[in-house]
């Protein structure tokens, strides 16, 4: 790829496709830029101006908002770009509730992360510090549950509902001290067009929005959600024995990083209660459980008499096709019959 | 899909999903995509942001409307006479593609004396929709390079849905629109894997690939590779296989993750057949209301409890990976089959995992040939066809010729035959059937936690024009009445409905909407006319 712009970033030669802002560069090769309000799926806005950089021969500048140039001398840190983000660091969390140990994302959260980095001096904090928030938590979703004491006014769940669930259900609304992310007439979620994607709560980057329920997975594996044609790409968490999280892969061409209400919050039928967890045979009218062996024995010798055109299987179109290759192979080469067909001829 | 695979030689998304996106026109008819498909709504959101004209036709104002450039409110079953009515405008104002049409389509010269049952005044009645809307329809989609068409059930699910197949494709293949990115006729599919399902020969009269079961050197194929004598008549389409059963003439049904009693067009009829059985296995996740009647049921396992592949519908075939254990005694559905099999003596049924089934089916079916486990891992995904190892699969269909035997795309001569069932006095409404966004067939999404609480129960949408006639307030208890039968709903008063028209969906037990849909089939496709139903509301 003779195209891809080459600069240096801390002294370290960095190259990036045309395009590609000065943060995403950083990031992709491994150079942390504190942030929180950009997101690789959405058009960046430079609000949170946590990511400030200095260019040589520029003045500071937010770097998620700045494409690479050929040539560029950016430098992430400086006792100058320090003492800013300092501030803003703190003018965003003054009011933040703190409970990390309890919180969903505690571990996986931006702005722990940027905490960390930037560094917060208690002191300072409590100089500045109003009275505390105290937003009702929204828990009107089923899915998910809505904290505005934990946001941090990046902005993300407001761009995502918009530039990618195209419904724009969320925006910011009051100003200053008392700004928050909320629905038309500050009502609680369920009341708006929400569609419940999920996709706001997958880009969050702290604790504001987060699953109900939620339990972290012991593992993780890829697959293809059950629900609609489009074949979305889920990776789905599960620990012991049961399905406990759905996310979307990343890079999969279907869905690209998106999953909408069934594919992310539509799995609990898995290991519902309900589930048939026993063979049934029919015995005097009722039907009684019996062990694999002798429904086996009874189906054989019972489809065994039923062989050529009087016999028929409709099989489902949620199977795999493996499922479906041999129960058509069945009806045909063992039941000699071509009746064989699926329910959903749509 | 009997009907695209006649014309264009394939029955599937002629275009990838995420092209959709860059379409500059989208007709969306027949479908309400941001509630059935919502991620390729997404990329018709993504195409309007990008400038790209957006066409709605459905009979109720569906939530895709908010985005759309025009909204055509057609009649239920008037499909055909829009799309040869804008077929009609396009070869009137000499809008066509007149070079592609010479080199790559024929019977055009029939297709257009067709058009001359199509006046403007004729289209106008049957739809119900203003001539001026349509022709400014026709001219969008016509100057739309490229534009896409997008379809779903809502086109399929007629008695006449062969036809309105067709009528689709003509319209794409006037315009030059197939073959071409961002194009194409793109019927999207209900279920997750119907498109593998019918490629994997789910279907009385192909074996996989679509290879026919009466072609007597598919048969051959299959009859040496699988060691038997195989039967060349097709066999009977799943409406057609309740009435044998009915009629006695089918014994013994062998019934897959289904639930006729819920899903099927005239339940009532279903169970009344199921119950004349001799013998009747159902194999599910949950005991539905259907199994509760077998003779034996047998446990499956879910998608999170196996291996194997869906294909979706942009031919897609992807890996399915076993997450977790199967639950209790359930067993993976290619199992159970694999153990029935061998325990009636059978041969060729000793498949130790999905892998080898898919080297069979590879091995079997030219559009698969290529496409092996090993490398579905690499790439996340291979679009047939795919015929050799190193083919990278095939993103568009018919780019140079179509896969007909000529080679080129037939435009159809279509005539317009009305709905199969007419409201009259005694029953004055017609009745659709949609799906809403929270629920898919309701086996699943009714027993996942949350789902069911988002749209828990069912309604009958009612115009408030027509409720004002009847009486009838939102929230009251109706009977909603057909020629075969009656159900008890509350009804919701909504302008989504065109007066006249009335919509339920067909997910909850307790509500079976599909006891009252009508059995009048398609004469090539079989498939049921669940969208079209004359029916009359009864206040209670
Ligand atoms: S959002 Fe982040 S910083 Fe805030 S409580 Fe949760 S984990 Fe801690
Ligand atoms: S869940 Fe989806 S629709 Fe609802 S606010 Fe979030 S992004 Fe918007
Ligand atoms: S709720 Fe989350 S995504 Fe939305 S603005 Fe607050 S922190 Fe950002
Ligand atoms: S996540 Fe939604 S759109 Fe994607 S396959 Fe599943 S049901 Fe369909």
């Amino acid at each position: 790829m003779s195209d891809l712009i080459t600069l240096t970033i801390d002294g370290r030669p960095v190259q990036a496709a045309p395009g590609t802002s000065i943060l995403r560069a950083a990031l992709d090769s491994g150079i942390y830029i504190p942030h929180l309000c950009d997101h690789p799926d959405l058009e960046p806005v430079g609000i949170c101006r946590l990511c400030l950089v200095e260019i040589e021969g520029r003045r500071p500048t937010v770097s998620c908002k700045t494409p690479v140039e050929e040539g560029l001398v950016v430098r992430t840190s400086s006792a100058d770009l320090d003492l800013i983000r300092k501030v803003n660091l703190e003018l965003l969390i003054v009011n933040h509730d703190y409970n990390c140990q309890s919180c969903v994302k505690n571990s996986k959260c931006q702005l722990q992360k940027v905490t960390s980095y930037v560094g917060v001096d208690e002191k300072s904090l409590r100089r500045v510090r109003k009275p505390e928030l105290d937003h009702p938590l929204d828990t009107s979703n089923p899915f998910f549950t809505r904290d505005m004491n934990k946001c941090v006014l990046c902005g993300i769940c407001v761009r995502t509902c918009d530039e990618i669930q195209g419904d724009g259900c969320i925006d910011f609304a009051f100003r200053g001290t008392r700004t928050k992310i909320s629905v038309l007439g500050d009502k609680p979620i369920l009341e708006s067009a929400c569609v419940s994607c999920g996709e706001c709560v997958a880009r969050c980057p702290v604790g504001a929005l987060v699953p109900v329920k939620f339990e972290e997975p012991a593992y993780e594996v890829e697959t293809v959600c059950p629900y609609c044609g489009c074949g979305c790409g889920i990776i789905v968490g599960a620990r012991g024995g049961r399905v406990v999280s759905s996310r979307a892969v990343p890079g999969n061409q279907v869905n690209r990083g998106s999953l909408c209400v069934k594919g992310r919050f539509g799995l609990g039928y898995v290991n519902h209660p309900g589930r048939l967890t026993a063979l049934l045979i029919r015995k005097d009218g009722e039907l009684v459980e019996a062990a694999w062996d002798e429904a086996l024995a009874l189906v054989a010798e019972k489809l065994n008499s039923y062989k050529g055109d009087q016999f028929a299987a409709i099989a489902s179109a949620k199977c795999t096709s493996e499922d479906s290759y041999v129960i058509q192979k069945f009806a045909r080469a063992v039941m000699g019959t071509n009746n064989i067909d699926h329910c959903a001829r749509l | 899909m009997a009907g695209l695979a006649t014309v264009l030689g394939s029955g599937a998304m002629t275009n990838t999903i995420a092209e959709i996106e860059d379409s500059s026109c989208i007709l969306a008819i027949g479908t309400s995509t941001t509630d059935a498909h919502p991620i390729a709504g997404y990329r018709i959101k993504k195409a309007v942001r990008k400038g790209a004209r957006l066409i709605v036709a459905n009979p109720k104002a569906v939530d895709l409307c908010r985005f759309a450039d025009l909204y055509l409110p057609i009649r239920p079953g008037s499909d055909v006479a829009l799309l040869m009515g804008m077929a009609r405008v396009i070869v009137e104002e000499g809008l066509m593609d007149q070079k592609y049409i010479e080199e790559r389509c024929e019977n055009f010269d029939e297709f257009k004396q067709a058009l001359d049952a199509f006046p403007p005044a004729f289209v106008e009645e049957v739809t119900g929709v203003p001539r001026e809307k349509i022709a400014l329809a026709a001219r969008l989609y016509a100057a739309g390079k490229p534009a896409s068409i997008l379809y779903c059930m809502g086109i399929t699910q007629h008695s006449h849905g062969t036809d309105n197949v067709l009528a689709v494709s003509n319209l794409a293949l006037l315009t030059g629109n197939l073959g071409k990115v961002s194009g194409g006729v793109n019927p999207l599919r209900g279920q997750n894997n119907v498109q593998g399902a019918c490629d994997m020969g789910l279907l009385p009269n192909v074996f996989t690939g679509y290879q026919r079961v009466d072609n007597p050197e598919a048969r051959a194929k299959f009859e040496k590779a699988w060691g038997c004598s195989l039967s060349g008549a097709p066999g009977l389409t799943h409406t057609e296989i309740f009435d044998a059963a009915y009629n006695g003439k089918i014994k013994a049904l062998y019934l897959v993750g289904e639930n006729p009693l819920l899903t099927e067009a005239n339940a009532s009829h279903a169970a009344e057949a199921i119950k004349k059985l001799d013998f009747f296995v159902v194999q599910d996740i949950f005991l539905t209301e259907t199994a509760r009647l077998a003779d034996v049921v047998l446990p499956a396992a879910t998608f999170a409890e196996k291996d194997g592949t869906f294909t979706n519908t942009e031919r897609r075939v992807q890996r399915v990976r076993r997450v977790i254990e199967p639950v209790g005694q359930a067993k993976p559905d290619w199992w159970i089959t694999c153990a029935v099999a061998r325990a009636m003596g059978a041969q060729g049924f000793d498949f130790n995992s999905p892998a080898e089934i898919f080297n069979e089916i590879a091995s079997l079916t030219p559009s698969y040939a290529g496409i092996s486990y090993a490398r579905l891992e690499q790439s996340g995904g291979i679009q047939w066809p795919c015929p050799t190892a190193e083919h990278p699969g095939t993103a568009i269909l018919h780019t140079e010729k179509f896969a007909t035997p000529s080679g080129k795309g037939k435009l159809v001569a279509l005539q317009y035959r009305p709905p199969a069932e007419q409201p009259d006095a005694a029953y004055p409404l017609v009745l659709t059937t949609d799906r809403s966004l929270f629920q898919y067939h309701g086996t699943m999404t009714r027993r996942a936690p949350g789902l069911d609480g988002l749209n828990g129960e069912e309604l009958v949408c009612i115009n408030p024009a027509d409720a004002k006639n009847l009486g009838v307030a939102g929230g009251d208890l109706v009977d909603v009445v057909s020629r075969r039968g009656r159900v008890k709903v509350k009804a919701k008063l909504t302008r989504r409905c065109r007066p006249g028209v009335v919509s339920m969906s067909f997910h909850f037990a307790e509500c079976p909407t599909n006891v009252l849909t009508s059995p009048a089939l398609d004469p090539v496709a079989k498939t049921p006319e669940t969208k079209v139903c004359a029916v009359r509301i009864e206040k209670l």
